[in-house]
């Protein structure tokens, strides 16, 4: 089973290095470009086959560990 | 990442048919060489450990005969070249460590791990002699800011180097940062790290006693920087962008854990021979090992830890992979070792066994995969005498008169120019994102003439620089060597320091080009005898050549690497004036002297003419009547003039407590001239008004030419020139443009 | 008066915090490492700065799971003087025992340099020898010490007297209301992104920090009723 588990800054944690990508991508000519927000991917390789028990663990991952619930927020995908 | 060899090695008859072996950077004639050698053709395996071995990086093969001529010992002298780092004794069975080295080409391609693993590297490099590093240093050049490529280089760099040694928690506190468009394309990133050590616990990278077994410390093996060394000792072309696969990555957490449970392991008297993994990884560190002991060894290739699937001895052999080390101890201590790395976190692996054959041997799923002699990988590498031509440039230019240029009559406008410069500028921009103060030893911070970091323990302090125009060397290389020591040793000396030793980084361009190789000699002749006139033998270095593209090579740059012992604290000296009605000194002789200048590169754009002369004897006494001043309590603050001459000088002194001076300067030189000429060994000293006829009677004494400039007071720069006004300038709007010259390039 | 100076993997100014407490009050201070589980024989507890565990993941996000931290937590709740700085305090935060979280400098790059520093609140352990509102000097050096709490926390802290130090001569790294150290409701566990073991010399730039310890060492003079030998300072 394979977890992906995706981490970013919550909404009004200012993202400095977000700001900084918009603006290089200003200036590289892709005006087009609003908010930059930048976080996590991580994969996870579980040894399970048993889809809810996955989630249940994963999530228990994100809360302890994964992500700082302080700043951060979380949602994960589970593939077999 | 991973890429599986799912392809077939060519065989010894393929290699010598298609010449695969030129692939690697071995010419046909060291080719047969080598089969000499073995008595038969060589396999894959055997013909990539000796293209790495052989390769300029790792044999010196183009430089061997010049080096051979620095001054390398000395009564202070434990260790000269040809281990991990130099070790000069400090007293009290106290002794120093130090080295530099380069890792130009990778940070050209990948500005961030270049850097980083460079620092990584050069760490590794001090602690396997047993020392504890204590500080970091690096030169580092660039092209010219204006060019985004430059900027991102730099940028990369500077985060790169203070990504990795902040992490490992040695302050980085000094170097030197110079732009100019000769290093656009080919950065030169030069990291010199300095360790502290007890006489009775310095280690040598050598494979002692016949039936040992050799153990592998570190993170696992994977194809990181396959021909890292080979890809050192050619040119940088646009195919080598893509060989950025070749560029090892590091981590700095995992350095920091091989150094402590390293030390600790040495520390426990266990340890008979340690060498870290650097160029060409295990090969080199195990050949090189088993030749300082004139043995052997066998290696167990199936017992290196690996994080890549497949891995071939080829791969294995020639891996770079970061923050590995080799050791050999007695069977006995074995479960020691281990003991010591487990409680670290790290795997400490048995993969080979010192013999008496005196050949190296792998081994790989049962079978003998590689046969060498350990001689002909290390010892019998040839050595080549490059022909030396005198360049074209150099007889045009020695013609070339420096004083033609219509006097500039606006010396404030100048001053800013010069000040604004980027190679002159306030390099705080870079500095503030290296930890300097960590280990709360660094007495004198970035900033300064040298670092000054002091010994717990003791009342004694070790001075540091990194010092090289390369605009001198370019113009005469024999000049510009002598200079090169000749500054190093003027800043240990104005920050309290006696100057011991030296570590040298050689950059220069391709070896190949009679042109490039007569200035790699003649700037290694001019070394040499500045080493030998002030009392500094060089102690270990690098040569770093092929630095080149398509372009032109870069300004040749030697780049000095200098420690220094200051005897007490109370000797410690910084560059910046202390309080008002201090009185300054300037000594030395001032000549009209701007060839190579940063005022005649700034204010009239170009770099040409004779370098300023340079009198070894008269640098010596400068120096020692300095030192003794200092250790005599009369000098308040030391500073020596360099770039940008006397008013870049008085300028700088002025910065730091935003404390003015007034000065008046008598000279026979027109005013420009008088004040950015840059004639070498002259120094600014400044002493509180009832030492100053103290100082200047104990100056006069020894003969060191001497004028009384003025007063510092006030919050202007005011120079006047033979009575008349030449620079009036505020101190805080000066400070400004110099310390926003970077920054403001950078936005 | 013994101190612990906790030891993670990565931890780089555990020498330099040592050498403070010898150096201001010369008491008696050992290494911990991170896998001890006793701390009862201590009386304060100081977590260095560094890299634990390389500031992987996210800095202390690891540290705080080591077997260390459980006695920490009991410490802490028994109301011994515990002090964060810098990856300390990162670790502290993530383990729940200071509030808020400490995120990338603002600027994006590291910064190493002085900072004016103004005491708020010297009525924890470590700051009583301040006087209140005092400006000192005291060198930072760190590339994620950007204080970040919500608005309901700034005002509890603001309320409950938390915010232990501000950077009072430009904020270097975009902390919520320049907010550069703070302290638990109980008052015993402070946390700080400055060095003051970087600062008790004079030679080495400054000697501000120098009362932090002093501090310390007279609280735990008066909570024992005792008079600390050999050192040059004790209690008030």
């Amino acid at each position: 089973m394979k977890a992906s588990v995706y981490v970013t800054i919550k909404a009004g944690v200012l993202d400095p290095q977000g700001n900084a990508v918009q603006d290089a991508l200003h200036a590289l000519g892709f005006g087009e470009v609003g908010k930059v927000r930048i976080g996590k991917y991580m994969e996870l390789t579980l040894n399970t086959d048993d889809k809810e028990a996955a989630a249940r663990r994963v999530r228990e991952m994100c809360e302890k560990l994964l992500a700082n619930t302080v700043i951060e927020d979380y949602r994960f995908e589970l593939e077999e | 990442m991973a890429q599986q060899t799912t392809v077939q090695e060519p065989t010894a008859e393929q290699i010598a048919e298609q010449r695969i072996y030129r692939r690697f950077g071995v010419t046909d004639s060291e080719y047969e060489l080598i089969c000499g050698f073995l008595g038969r053709k060589p396999n894959y395996t055997e013909i990539g450990v000796f293209s790495v071995m052989w390769s300029e990086h790792c044999a010196y093969k183009n430089s061997k005969p010049l080096l051979r001529r620095f001054p390398t010992t000395g009564p202070r002298v434990l260790m000269g070249p040809g281990e991990g780092a130099g070790i000069v004794d400090i007293g009290d069975g106290q002794a120093v460590a130090f080295k530099i080295e380069s890792h130009n080409h990778p940070s050209a391609v990948e500005p961030y791990q270049g850097a980083a693993t460079g620092v990584g590297g050069i760490i590794r490099d001090i602690f396997s002699m047993g020392a504890r590093p204590v500080a970091l240093l690096n030169s580092l050049r660039f092209g010219r800011l204006e060019n985004d490529r430059v900027r991102y280089l730099f940028e990369n760099v500077v985060a790169g180097i203070a990504g990795y040694g902040n992490c490992v928690g040695i302050p980085t506190v000094g170097g030197e940062v110079m732009f100019d468009a000769s290093y656009e394309g080919n950065p030169l990133v030069n990291a010199m790290c300095v360790g502290l050590i007890d006489h009775d616990r310095i280690q040598r990278g050598v494979a002692k006693g016949v039936g040992n077994p050799v153990f592998y410390v570190g993170p696992a093996t994977g194809r990181d920087g396959i021909h890292g060394a080979t890809f050192a000792s050619e040119d940088l072309t646009a195919e080598s962008e893509a060989k950025r696969s070749a560029v090892q990555v590091g981590d700095p957490f995992m350095e920091k854990l091989v150094m402590e449970a390293t030390l600790e392991l040495i520390e426990s008297g266990i340890v008979l021979g340690i060498q870290d993994m650097g160029a060409a990884g295990l090969t080199c560190s195990s050949a090189e090992m088993a030749s300082k002991a004139g043995n052997g060894m066998e290696l167990y290739l199936d017992e290196v830890p690996q994080r890549e699937e497949g891995m071939t001895p080829y791969e294995m052999m020639l891996s770079e992979s970061q923050e590995r080390m080799l050791f050999v101890t007695e069977p006995q201590h074995e479960a020691q070792a281990k003991a010591i790395f487990e409680r670290w976190g790290l795997q400490c692996v048995k993969v080979g066994k010192v013999t008496d054959d005196g050949r190296l041997r792998l081994f790989h799923r049962g079978e003998q995969v590689a046969d060498m002699p350990v001689r002909a990988l290390v010892d019998d590498c040839p050595v080549y005498h490059k022909p030396s031509r005198v360049p074209d440039y150099y007889v045009k230019n020695a013609s070339v008169d420096t004083n033609r240029y219509a006097p500039v009559e606006d010396l404030n406008a100048a001053l800013r120019k010069v000040l604004d410069s980027p190679s002159l500028a306030s390099k705080e921009w870079v500095y503030s994102q290296y930890d300097y103060q960590v280990r709360t030893s660094t007495a004198v911070v970035p900033g300064s003439d040298a670092a000054v970091v002091t010994i717990r323990g003791t009342r004694k302090a070790l001075a540091m620089t990194t010092d090289c125009n390369g605009r001198y060397v370019y113009l005469d290389p024999e000049v510009g060597g002598r200079i090169a020591v000749a500054e190093a040793a003027r800043n240990i000396v104005c920050s309290g320091g006696e100057p011991l030793a030296i570590t040298d980084n050689l950059n220069f361009g391709s070896p190949e080009k009679p042109e490039s190789f007569w200035q790699l000699e003649k700037a290694v002749d001019g070394m040499a005898e500045a080493c030998r006139a002030l009392g500094t033998p060089v102690v270990g270095g690098n040569v770093s050549l092929y630095n080149e593209n398509e372009r032109g090579a870069i300004y040749p740059t030697p780049v000095v690497g200098m420690v220094g012992l200051v005897a007490d604290l109370d000797h410690i000296t910084t560059q910046s004036f202390k309080q008002e009605g201090d009185v300054v000194f300037l000594l030395g002789e001032t000549k009209a002297e701007i060839g190579g200048s940063e005022f005649q590169y700034a204010v009239h754009g170009v770099t040409e003419g004779r370098p300023p002369a340079i009198d070894l004897a008269a640098e010596k006494k400068l120096l020692d009547a300095v030192l003794g001043a200092i250790r005599q309590g009369l000098v308040a603050s030391a500073h020596d003039l360099s770039e940008g001459g006397l008013a870049a000088a008085l300028a700088e002194s002025c910065f730091e407590r935003g404390l003015g001076v007034s000065a008046d300067f008598a000279t026979p030189l027109r005013p420009d001239l008088a004040l950015f000429s840059e004639s070498q060994s002259r120094i600014l000293l400044s002493a509180p008004p009832e030492r100053a006829d103290a100082l200047a009677a104990w100056l006069k004494a020894r003969g060191i030419p001497l004028q009384r400039l003025g007063t510092v007071g006030g919050d202007r720069l005011v120079v006047k020139v033979n009575g008349r006004p030449a620079i009036d300038a505020s101190v805080s709007e000066l400070c400004h443009i110099w310390k926003e010259a970077i920054p403001c390039r950078m936005r | 008066m013994k101190f612990a100076v906790l030891v993670f993997p990565g931890s780089n100014c555990d020498i330099d915090m040592r050498k403070a407490v010898e150096d201001t009050v010369r008491q008696p201070v050992d290494y911990v490492r991170h896998t001890a589980t006793d701390l009862s024989e201590y009386d304060a507890i100081l977590i260095p700065g560094g890299f634990s565990y390389g500031d992987y993941l996210r800095c202390g996000a690891i540290a705080r799971f080591a077997p260390v931290m459980g006695a920490v937590r009991q410490a802490a709740a028994e109301g011994k003087f515990i002090l964060g700085v810098c990856n300390g305090f990162q670790i502290l935060t993530e383990a729940g025992l200071l509030p808020g979280a400490l995120i990338r400098n603002k600027t994006l790059k590291f910064r190493c340099h002085p900072v004016d520093l103004r005491v708020e609140n010297n009525r924890t352990p470590f700051t009583s020898d301040y006087a209140a509102g005092e400006v000192i000097r005291i060198p930072i050096a760190h590339g994620e010490g950007n204080y970040y709490c919500d608005d309901a926390l700034l005002a509890r802290l603001k309320a409950n007297g938390q915010i232990v130090f501000r950077y009072a001569g430009g904020n270097p790294n975009g902390s919520v209301d320049d907010i550069a150290g703070v302290c638990s409701e109980s008052g015993n566990v402070v946390g700080m992104m400055p060095h003051p073991e970087r600062a008790v010399s004079e030679l080495l730039g400054s000697a501000d920090g120098a009362r932090m310890f002093t501090s310390v060492l007279g609280a735990w003079a008066v909570r024992t009723g005792a008079r600390a030998a050999g050192s040059g300072a004790g209690g008030r």
